[in-house]
Order: C-alpha cells, then structure tokens, then sequence
C-alpha cells in the first residue's frame, strides 16, 4: 500500500485504520476534521483492490481535481449570491429572494439564463482570441486551487515553492484580460484593458514585496509549512499579530482586491465609466466565465491572505477546514462590503496608491521584518511599530495631494 | 531621454488619440446624452455633446394647445421634480393674465416646492455617487427618503412623479391636515438623514479625490455662461431666485444661500447637502405658518377649471421663472387672445448648465467626465425638451 | 486624522444597515421594500391612472352624453368618440364609440377635470400588463364602463361629493320644471 501512494505517505492514518476509526468513534473531531481525506482513502482503498498502480494514482488525482472542479464554481454561484444578498442588506434590501427559499437557487437560474442566452460575437473581432480569452481567465483561477491548504492535509499538490507558484499563475489573468479586450475590437474594451494591464502589473509588485516578509520569517514558500509556522498558542499565533504582519496582511488584502479587479479598484470594468470595460462584447456563457475567473479569484485570494497572515486552517475546537473557510468567507465578506461602500478611485490615483504608497510601505515593512527578526522580545514590538508608524507618517505627508481639502462654506442672507 | 518622459509635450511619444462615442446607450450619461470625446490615452482633449435624442417637441405642442394642458407636458420636461415644473408654468401665465393667488394655495405651493427640492438634491448625490462607482448604495438610501415623499405627493395630487398638481391662480387639490402632520414628521427626521448620508459620503477619503480638485468652473465663466442653480451657487457666485425675484412668497422666509469656494466637483455636492438644510428651514416656517383653511384657487379661475378652453389670457407676454432644483427654470409665454399661447418658451436649467461641459471636462480623464457630468445634475427630459 | 478614516466610517455605515436591515423596521433603517405582488402598498384615494366611464344602475344608462370635450382638451389626444344616432338618423346623448388609447394616454387627469356631467374619471387598475401591444391597450367603450358603485369604492369621498352634486342639480332641475310647467298652467 505505502508504494502506491508515495505522496500520501505522510498522512497520521493509512487507509484501514481510518475506515477502524470511523466505526469506533465516528463523532470524534479528528474524524471530522480528516473527512475528506478519509472520504478519498476509501475510495482508493475499494478501487485499489481491482485497478492497478497507474489508475489508482490517477483515480487519486482525479478526485483531487474533480473535488476542485466542483468547488470552484460552485463557489462562485453561492458568491453571487451572496454578494447580492449581503449588498442588499446593507442598501436596506432584501436581495434575491424570488427562486426558492431565501433565493438559494437563484445561481442556478442565472446559470440557465447565461447557458440560453445567445453569443454575441462582434463582426469586426479577432475570433480565435475572442473565443480563447474566457478560457485563459478561468483556467489560470481554477489552477491556484491546488497549492491553497483547506485543511489539515488538504492540499491537493503541495509544492515546495507554492507560493510561487499562485503568484506566478494568477499573475497571467493580465493576459486573457487584454486578449479580450483587444480582440473585441470595441474602445471600451480597449480602455478596460489598458487600465487592467496597468493595474494587475503595479499591484503584482507590492502584492508579492508584501508576502516577502511571511516567506522570511516562515523560511519557506510552501502554503503548508506557512501555515504550520503559525501554529504555537492553539493555532492561534497567526503573523496578522505582529506589526509587520498587520501591515503585510492590509497591503497583501488590498492588493489582492485590486488584482481581482473588484471595487473600489474595479477600472477594467468600472461600468459607469467604460460599460463594461474588457467584456464589454461578451454574453452568455464567456460572460458567465469572466464573472467566474472574477469570482473564484476573489475566493483563492482572499483563501491565500487567510493562509499567509491569519493562520490557515489554524484554529482551536472546529475542524480545519470549517476555519479555513470561515476566516475567508470573513475576509470575502469585507470584499462585499468595499464594493457596497466604497465609490471607484480614478486610473492615475490607483497608480499612485500602488506605486507612491504601498511600494514604499511594504519595502519598509521588509526591513521592519529584518529588524523584528534579529531583536529580542521587548524591543521588536515597540521598536516596529514605531518604525511602521513613522513610514506611515512619512508616506502620507509625501502623499499631501490626495489628502482631503478641508473646504469652508460661506452663507449669503 | 527627458523628452520621451515628458507627458505635457504631445510630439515627444508617437502617440495617436482616440475618439470614444459615449452613448447615446451608455450607462451613466443619466438618459440618451451623447458625448463624442477625443482622447490622448485616458486624457480627454476635446468633447462635443450631442444633445437631442429625447426632444419631444414641447414647446410646438404647448402652442397648439390650451394653456391648462400644457401643464401636464411640463410634469415630463424634468421628470425628477415634476411640482417645480408646473411651479414655474403657473408663474409666467399667472403674470401673464394678472391672476392672484390665494394665500393657503402660496404656502401649499412653497411646501411642494421645497419637498420635490429635497427629492432632487438627494437623489442627484446618490447618482452622482453611483457615477463615481458606488454600488447603488447611496443611491438607495437616497431612494428610501425619496419614497416617503414620493407618498406625500401621490397622496397629495394622485401622482407620484408626473403630479399636474399646480394650477393657474392656485393648486387642483386640498391638503388635508394629516398630510401636513406627516409632511412636519418627515421634516423632523430628514436632519438625522442627511447626518447618515453625510457621515457615508463627505469625508468619504476617495470621494474626496475623485471630487475636489476636479471639473472646476470658475466665477467668471459660469456667470457668462449663464450658468444657473447650485452649480453657480458652488462658484461662488452669490445668485437664487428665491431671493432675487422673491416670487410667490419665498420673502416671508427666512434662508441662507450657501456658497462654494472652488466651484469643483465636490462643492457642487456639497452645495446641495447645504441647500437641503436650508430647505427645511423654509418646510419648517411654511408649515407652522400655513392658514387652516382658505380657498385653493382664485375666484378668478375657478370657472376655468372645468373649461380649460375657455381660458383668454389678454394679449401680452410674459416671462416666470422659479428657483428649480436644477436652476433658474422660465417659461416664456406670449398671447395673443386666443386660447392658446402665441409663443411658449422653456428655458431650461439643465440645457444651459450643459453647455459648459467641455470648459469643464478638457484635461481631465475620461472617469472625471462622467463625475462632472453627474454633478451638472442633468435630467435629458429638460436638456432635449 | 489619519489617512483612511473616512473611509472606515462610511464603512461602519453601511456594516449599520446590514444590521439594521435585520432587526429593525423600515423607519430606523430596516428594509423598506414592499414585496409587491404579496404585499401591497396601501391604495391612495386620489391616485389616477387610465379613465374609465361611469354608470348609473346598468350600464345602459351611462352618464357620458358624447359631448367630445374630453376628448378635445386631451393633451395628448388619445380619446376617440363617436356619437350614436338613431334610426331617423337624429343625434342621440350617448357614444356609439368610446376609445381610449392606453398607449398614448398619459394619466394627466384632464378630461376628468373637464367633463360636464361627470361621466370620465380616473381609475385605480394599473396592472393592465400583456403580451401584445396595440391591440390589447386600446380599450372599448365595453371595457371602460364601470358602474358607479366601483367609483364609491375606490374613491368613497369623491364619489359621495359629485353624488351630492348632481343629486343636487336634479332636484334644482326638477324644481325649476315645476316652477316652469306652474307658471304655465295658469294660461
């Protein structure tokens, strides 16, 4: 057994046993908390017995990427929902509530709408790239999912240089998101992509100098060894507690908004600016497709930030998993909440936050790390935050032209 | 090396502009507007409006029809404040044949003025907010306080938009005292309003850098252009027809004019937050002073309710204007003794303030254009009348 | 202040309402949507919509005499009226043809005002939605008529005033005939 599954061979249970602990103690939170992983050793126990060593390594990864194949979207159609409910709420509404009970089908209504609808493709569009341009956007968002730990042994490839990896990977959307918009041959999708390639790039800088300092002090690019680094005080010394990690965590959350072009730093498809910028000429299901690219990135991003700064899957009394997924539907939820608050910054201001502010500040952030890294208890604490407040100081009285005028009325009898 | 950086010399980078035709179907130019904008990247060089995609030809059906009919017509010239309208109509005919009206229909008139001023300069911000990529929040938060106006106006004339509510020498229905009440309640709760939307919106750090700074028009422009309403007020320009005519009996009350400093984005905004203050002042004195009782229309006109036709003003002609929540409305008439006008004129407030948008927008990018334009507070209905 | 402050309030905001929204009513900032086709705002007596033609009794004996003034004082002129004449060809009080155009009409609540004997008013039925467009919306003299009890339901104080009204002008009419026809007798 232990040659067919080289990279399961870690696991605290093999496949008997796990089936002997579910009848003895089925309540038991490990149990709970290995579901999944239990689920999928007795699938390939029962197929190991009839099926060779290549299918049942295959079976294994198939179940990997089918389980991932049906997350993905399956999130995105409850994000909708939710994003609709949730906005709703906040502008005193009630949201989608028309199909079943609450709207919980809703998703699934859109989705048949979006299947029936007709596709429109402009006369005048580079087809081939018009038609490739949805694909290559969702292909890069469902490709992340592997490296994001849901749980305790739940990563589905646990590269060495994950990291790397998500960064690298999401980093292409950039190029779908301008195949879509040039080949639309419509200036509002020329426009859409222009300000979207603008924006992924200088955002991909101080997203990635903000991860910097988690790669440092956990001395690893692995999403699992990043999360085991967190793990002292019950799971609860997530790095978001330490001053670097506090910045980090914010610039990495706000960058990480910006690369899933969502509000207030939705300009490649501010819709009261330019329509609907890149898929301005989509309809139907290649529509569907960018809103689910938009979407699952918006959840991997939100599941990485969750990883890198709040502890992963750390987390005292519930299963792993259900505190993965609590922690970044938490932080999806703040991602409703912008875009039910905030109005759009203009193009050269969010070039300015990018690369006026947050570069300085994460760069600052960096050498705060260093420091807090070669001091002792008393002095890091205080000594960083100073530091950080004085960068933050510094970067806003550099930054005058943004800050609000105050404006005084006068009153005419 | 220094000259391909350099972004102010247009010769420096081989750079060709872009010509973008926004709308007529375009989702924030607030109607059927249309705009053909040059730009040099995002940057916009030149913008022509293309106005005329909803004329309806009001004023050559105005003059084929009885005075009374046209009123109705004025309720869809600017559809948010319908009662402003028809405010400004009965002015210029009830000057024109010299009608007087009773004092209970004046306070009646003033509080619908006031209330449909509310109504427009709250969701005039909302717009403007959702033009500047707020998900429809404000917008319906505004729209929550709109509704319980919009209550008083269908309960009052029967209509909630489109009122034809005013008529010449008075008003077409009474308003009876619980409508009032809840009028003064509305009153009483709007400050706590305005409190909410101004903590979501006025201090907002990306509302501030979107708005100031941006769209500037300054004094002397806008008084050349004739500019009108909270747009000249926000340059600074000390200018309201409430107080320059005193029409009707806008003298009884005491109100202050606020004024802008910088005449941007944000003063245009923040002009309106202001007039809405002032505005309940003027509700609050109106309802504690309005008579119980009293006769709605003149006795001179009552007999023409029912025979509209009948209706000759004598030969003449005659210009009323009212402070509109857009700007100073008038309406043109010129009789010639039959039953219908001879002449009939609009002058609209959103058309004129339009006609300044290029000064505005040039220089500025292409997301600037929509926020100006936002905060122009346009109606198309009244630009292609 | 700190950069990013307003930002955080305008945010406590909205997080506010979201809260709001489930534990308060719609006056302290709960939701304010009417679920429409189950709940229904309350109907205001004054609201108007399309007119409709009174009638006394039985629909034969409608108030409307086809005198054409509403139909001239219509602004956008989208009321049609045919008078009924009898078999020697004399003009009879009543149209043979009544249409309105529900497309064009636009609920301004003229020819209510306008009409001498009371016959048009303005309706509450708005929902009047189908699948096609001329046909279904230009309505018939059949479909207009509605009786006078219909009028006292949705509009109780105008119609019990414009009863009063016309009770009123009878008596004053019969009144005047009887001093018309005394006057006369003694010749």
């Amino acid at each position: 057994m232990d040659t067919r599954f080289p990279s399961e061979k870690a696991y605290p249970f093999d496949s008997e046993s796990s089936v002997g602990m579910k009848t003895e103690k089925i309540f038991s939170m490990q149990t709970l908390d290995q579901i999944f992983i239990i689920a999928k050793k007795i699938i390939l126990g029962v197929t190991g017995h009839f099926l060779p060593d290549w299918a049942c390594l295959l079976t294994s990864i198939l179940i990997s990427i089918s389980a991932i194949a049906v997350l993905g979207p399956f999130t995105m159609m409850y994000l909708t929902l939710l994003e609709r409910k949730v906005i709703g709420r906040m502008q005193n509404r009630i949201g989608p509530n028309r199909v079943g009970k609450w709207g919980l089908l809703q998703p699934f209504a859109d989705g048949i709408k979006m299947l029936t609808k007709e596709d429109i493709v402009p006369l005048e569009a580079d087809k081939v790239i018009h038609f490739l341009a949805p694909l290559f956007i969702v292909m890069p968002a469902l490709l992340v999912f592997a490296v994001i730990p849901f749980g305790r042994n739940m990563t589905a490839v646990d590269l060495n240089v994950g990291l790397l990896f998500f960064i690298a990977v999401s980093s292409t959307t950039t190029i779908a998101i301008f195949m879509a918009s040039w080949s639309s041959r419509n200036k509002f999708s020329l426009l859409g992509g222009m300000r979207s390639a603008a924006q992924m790039i200088s955002y991909e800088i101080p997203m990635v100098l903000s991860v910097v300092p988690v790669i440092m002090m956990a001395g690893s690019l692995s999403t699992n060894s990043i999360v085991e680094a967190q793990s002292r005080w019950h799971g609860l010394k997530w790095f978001v507690f330490t001053p670097w990690g506090f910045l980090g965590f914010i610039i990495f959350f706000l960058c990480a908004v910006a690369e899933c072009n969502r509000s207030p730093f939705d300009l490649p498809e501010g819709e009261s600016e330019i329509v609907a910028g890149f898929h301005t000429e989509y309809s139907g299901m290649k529509f569907a497709l960018f809103y689910m690219a938009e979407f699952m990135n918006s959840f991997t991003l939100s599941g990485l930030a969750v990883t890198l700064f709040l502890g992963g899957w750390q987390g005292p009394f519930l299963p792993s998993w259900i505190w993965f997924f609590l922690k970044t539907y938490a932080l999806i939820f703040v991602m409703i909440w912008f875009r039910g608050t905030l109005p759009r910054v203009r193009v050269d201001q969010l070039m300015g936050l990018a690369w006026k502010f947050l570069l300085p500040l994460t760069l600052a952030n960096l050498l705060v790390t260093g420091f807090w890294y070669f001091t002792s208890r008393p002095v890091r604490i205080a000594g960083s935050m100073v530091l950080l407040a004085l960068a933050f100081w510094i970067l806003t009285k550099l930054n005058r032209d943004v800050v609000p005028e105050k404006r005084v009325y006068h009153f005419a009898e | 090396m220094e000259k391909i950086f350099s972004a102010r010399d247009p010769s420096a980078l081989n750079t060709e502009t872009l010509e973008i035709n926004f709308g007529p179907q375009h989702p924030s130019t607030h109607g059927v507007f249309r705009m053909n904008i040059v730009c040099d990247g995002e940057t916009v060089v030149s913008l022509k409006p293309v106005m005329g995609y909803l004329h309806r030809n009001h004023e050559q059906i105005a003059e084929n029809m009885s005075y009374a009919a046209s009123m109705p017509y004025t309720d869809r010239l600017d559809y948010f404040n319908s009662m402003s309208n028809n405010f400004g109509y009965s002015l210029a005919v009830e000057k024109l044949a010299n009608i007087e009206v009773p004092e209970r229909a004046q306070y009646i008139r003033v509080i619908m003025a006031e209330l449909t001023r509310l109504v427009n300069h709250v969701s005039v911000i909302g717009f403007l907010l959702n033009d500047l990529g707020a998900f429809f929040t404000p917008v319906l938060y505004a729209f929550r306080e709109r509704e319980k106006i919009l209550d008083i106006f269908e309960e009052v004339s029967g209509a909630r938009m489109m009122c034809n509510y005013f008529r010449f020498g008075g008003v077409k229905y009474e308003i009876q005292p619980h409508i009032l009440q809840r009028i003064k309640e509305i009153v009483k709760k709007f400050p706590k309003f305005l409190e909410e939307f101004e903590a979501l919106l006025s201090k907002n750090e990306i509302l501030c850098m979107r708005c100031q700074n941006v769209g500037v028009l300054p004094k002397e422009l806008a008084v050349s252009a004739s500019i009108t309403g909270p747009m000249l007020r926000a340059s600074g320009v000390d200018y309201d027809i409430r107080k320059v005519d005193k029409y009707s009996i806008y003298g009884r009350f005491k109100f202050r004019i606020p004024l802008g400093e910088k005449g941007d984005v944000y003063d245009r905004y923040y002009v309106r937050i202001l007039e809405m203050h002032e505005s309940l002042k003027i509700l609050d004195q109106a309802l504690k002073d309005i008579p119980a009782t009293g006769e709605l229309v003149s006795k001179k006109m009552a007999p023409f309710l029912k025979s509209p036709r009948n209706f000759k003003p004598p030969v003449g002609e005659a210009y009323g204007r009212v402070e509109a929540p857009k700007g100073e409305l008038g309406f043109y008439v010129v009789s010639d003794g039959t039953p219908q006008p001879w002449r009939y004129h609009v002058r609209a407030p959103s058309f004129i303030n339009l006609t300044i948008l290029e000064d505005m927008c040039l220089g500025h990018k292409i997301a600037d254009v929509i926020v100006i334009l936002g905060s122009v507070d346009i109606v198309l209905g009244e630009v292609d009348h | 202040m700190i950069f990013g402050s307003g930002v955080l309030r305008s945010m406590l905001i909205t997080l506010k309402n979201f809260f709001t929204s489930y534990f308060k009513g719609p006056e302290e900032g709960g939701i304010f949507t009417v679920e429409y086709p189950e709940t229904r705002l309350p109907e205001k007596e004054r609201f108007r919509n399309f007119p409709f033609l009174v009638y006394d009794r039985n629909p034969e004996n409608l108030r409307c005499v086809a005198c054409d003034i509403c139909a001239k004082e219509c602004p956008p002129k989208c009321i049609y009226i045919v008078r009924e004449f009898d078999k020697e060809g004399r003009p009879l009080k009543r149209p043979a043809v009544f249409d309105i155009d529900f497309t064009v009409c636009m609920n301004c609540g003229i020819c209510e005002e306008a009409c001498p004997f009371d016959a048009i008013y303005m309706d509450h039925e708005f929902e009047i939605a189908g699948p096609e467009r001329q046909s279904r919306l230009l309505y018939h003299k059949d479909d207009l008529l509605k009786s006078n009890e219909y009028f006292h339901k949705i509009r109780p104080t105008d119609a019990t005033a414009i009863d009063q009204q016309r009770r009123e002008a009878e008596e004053k009419k019969k009144a005047a005939a009887e001093a018309a026809a005394k006057a006369k007798q003694p010749d």
